[in-house]
């Protein structure tokens, strides 16, 4: 018992630490500038914020769009129970987005021109509004959990008519911003390294956001289980192992094709960093996880599912990582590496979301679904939005 | 039909005085100081290859990466020829100096109103019919002002008149689909830091084939997935009013 709440204050001291230098960095940030607290310059003019809160903030929000589509589209009902936290986790992911650009925007007090001012030639206006309309989306998908809490049937009973729209509008959504994310280097022929420019960009991102978006569903359902001491869906997650198999396996494949058909397969063992970095990323984050999960004894244990998804998430963070980083310093000429202050920052971020997920977890119903109302007094049909299909499911096995 | 301005800068002819980053900076109000690199208060600046002096400048495409790549529309390219940054609508996300092909636009990073900068080709100037205050100061004729279709013809009889002095190219004639800044020289451009890699197509083109898709994939797949939703709820209906497990999930347990 004692060690236990040794074990709890470390980590909340641990967690204030990292708030608390990332606060003073912001404060920086805000009264010196971007200039006073990255080591952002002209001949880099994006790094880790770019890199890792905006790329990999929407790439590890993936599992949510997916899992969406495989429940309510799909109507792989068998999914449902690891819904919400997936959701939840998406919406927390694109929060790292929102909070990320808004720091690294020079002039953020203009940002509501996005609005206002279109240029649809521009990638970036893509972004910015999928950024917005997804964000919506998520907020309404996961808004049933919320309402339930707070019992408010009649919101919840709207909400429940609109929650196909809504679904199939957060599917086209994400799929748009996944590519274009990578549609943004589309337009740097001549700067990123030929082993990640490709014209299958915006395609790459989409696949690969689909195996991360399998990896997070699984992390995140272990870290769920160890903190809050619920049961493993081990079916379920065995099951999601195996779709990652079959997202990786096409992905490596098209990887490859694609640095076979642009003729650059010798660049694959040119002595260079961004060779060494390309190998560790494809080993780490493709043929690895790609490998161990095809065991099916991996897949049903917790060890080796657990051990894949890390490693798809590694590899992912490290593609990501490896575009906007190492890919681009060859032709910028200089090293980039972030400053203390833009780790502490993007740290707090990530430490607010699992803040911000530890406390959904514990006030919200987040894992089992509580009747809003005692179903004597309710049709069984009326409120509960998201599991309404589930309990009738659960019904006709009983009988 | 208004004829597009452009800058001939003929590398031969420069001997490193400095006039034009001095006339650049008086004319647009910048920090003093000679500087050896493009900044935020240099537009203009010399770069030396083994003593040959490059002039370094925004080269105002004519088809202009940072233009289209803005998404809010601050960039836009003006009938006479320059390229102009409207800091009124920028949001700082510098996607234009990210994808400027020139490694061109320059960022104020210590403010915290942060601005690009840039040459504007003394767009206000131009509009008077006044040539650009740089060409104007340049003692050599190093660079030249004038209407764009003019100077590549001065660029190839210069090149025709001294075929053994010149390199056989107008650097900015074709680049990435033509820029009003031209070079000719007489050291490989390759030697000078030029990025001689360069194709002819414009770069807006590669973000436009992937962002023209969307409409398509919108509409396909919108009607796609309510399809899908169609059937597989149908499904269930069907096996609910048969009175049997819903087939889907049967299914689903089996995969």
């Amino acid at each position: 018992m004692r060690k236990l709440f040794s074990k709890i204050t470390f980590w909340k001291a641990v967690a204030a630490l990292i708030l608390a230098a990332g606060a003073y960095s912001f404060y920086v940030r805000c009264t010196r500038g971007l200039g006073g607290s990255t080591h952002l310059s002209d001949q880099f003019p994006w790094g880790l914020w770019i890199g890792f809160d905006v790329l990999c903030g929407v790439g590890l929000a993936a599992g949510g769009f997916a899992l969406c589509a495989t429940v309510h589209i799909f109507n792989v009902k068998r999914f449902e129970p690891i819904l919400r936290p997936t959701i939840l986790t998406a919406f927390l992911g694109y929060l790292l987005v929102i909070v990320g650009l808004l720091i690294d925007l020079g002039r953020t007090f203009q940002i509501w021109h996005a609005i206002i001012m279109w240029n649809p030639h521009s990638v970036m206006f893509e972004v910015a509004w999928c950024v917005m309309l997804y964000t919506t989306v998520l907020s309404l998908e996961f808004a049933p959990v919320v309402l339930e809490r707070l019992k408010l049937v009649r919101t919840l009973k709207i909400l429940k008519k609109l929650s196909i729209p809504i679904v199939i509008l957060g599917v086209l959504l994400s799929t748009l911003h996944q590519s274009s994310l990578g549609s943004l280097y589309l337009i740097v022929p001549y700067k990123l390294y030929a082993l990640w420019y490709s014209p299958y960009l915006p395609l790459f991102f989409f696949i690969s956001a689909l195996a991360v978006g399998c990896a997070m569903v699984i992390f995140e359902s272990f870290l769920s289980s160890r903190a809050f001491r619920k049961s493993l869906e081990m079916g379920i997650l065995s099951q999601v192992g195996r779709i990652a198999v079959v997202v990786l396996a096409v992905y490596l494949t098209m990887r490859f094709m694609d640095i076979y058909n642009r003729h650059i397969l010798s660049l694959l063992f040119v002595p260079r960093t961004e060779t060494l970095m390309y190998w560790a990323e494809m080993i780490v984050g493709v043929i690895a996880p790609l490998i161990l999960l095809s065991f099916p004894a991996a897949r049903r244990s917790r060890t080796g599912l657990f051990l894949g998804s890390v490693m798809i998430i590694l590899g992912f963070v490290m593609d990501r990582l490896n575009i906007t980083i190492t890919g681009m310093e060859a032709s910028a000429g200089t090293h980039y590496a972030p400053s203390w202050m833009e780790v502490s920052i993007t740290m707090a971020i990530v430490t607010a979301g699992f803040i911000a997920f530890g406390l959904a977890a514990k006030y919200l119903p987040l894992f089992e679904h509580e009747p809003v109302v005692q179903p004597a007094t309710l049709p069984k049909q009326l409120p509960e939005a998201w599991i309404e299909d589930l309990t009738l499911v659960s019904e006709q096995y009983q009988a | 039909m208004i004829s597009r301005k452009a800058m001939l800068i003929d590398i031969t002819l420069c001997v490193g005085c400095n006039a034009c980053q001095d006339a650049c900076k008086e004319k647009n109000h910048l920090a003093g100081g000679k500087e050896n690199a493009l900044s935020a208060t240099a537009y203009t600046a010399l770069e030396e290859h083994d003593g040959v002096f490059v002039r370094r400048m925004c080269q105002h495409c004519e088809e202009p990466t940072c233009a289209s790549v803005c998404p809010v529309g601050a960039f836009t390219k003006t009938a006479l020829g320059p390229v102009l940054y409207d800091e009124s609508k920028c949001i700082g996300c510098r996607y234009c100096m990210q994808a400027c092909p020139f490694q061109v636009p320059r960022y104020e990073w210590s403010s915290t109103k942060p601005r690009v900068q840039k040459c504007r080709l003394c767009a206000d100037r131009l509009a008077e019919g006044r040539p650009t205050a740089c060409a104007e100061a340049c003692p050599t004729g190093a660079t030249k002002f004038g209407d764009r279709d003019e100077l590549v013809r001065e660029a190839v009889s210069r090149i025709n008149a001294e075929p053994d002095k010149y390199v056989h190219k107008i650097y900015g004639q074709e680049e990435i689909g033509g820029t009003s800044i031209l070079y000719i020289t007489s050291v490989p451009f390759e030697k000078l830091g030029f990025k001689t890699q360069l194709d002819k197509a414009p770069l807006p083109n590669l973000t436009w084939n992937a962002l023209e898709k969307i409409p398509g994939i919108v509409s396909v797949g919108s009607v796609f997935l309510a399809g899908i939703w169609w059937i597989t709820s149908r499904r269930d209906e069907v096996a609910r009013a048969e009175g049997r497990g819903s087939k889907t999930e049967r299914n689903g347990r089996s995969l």
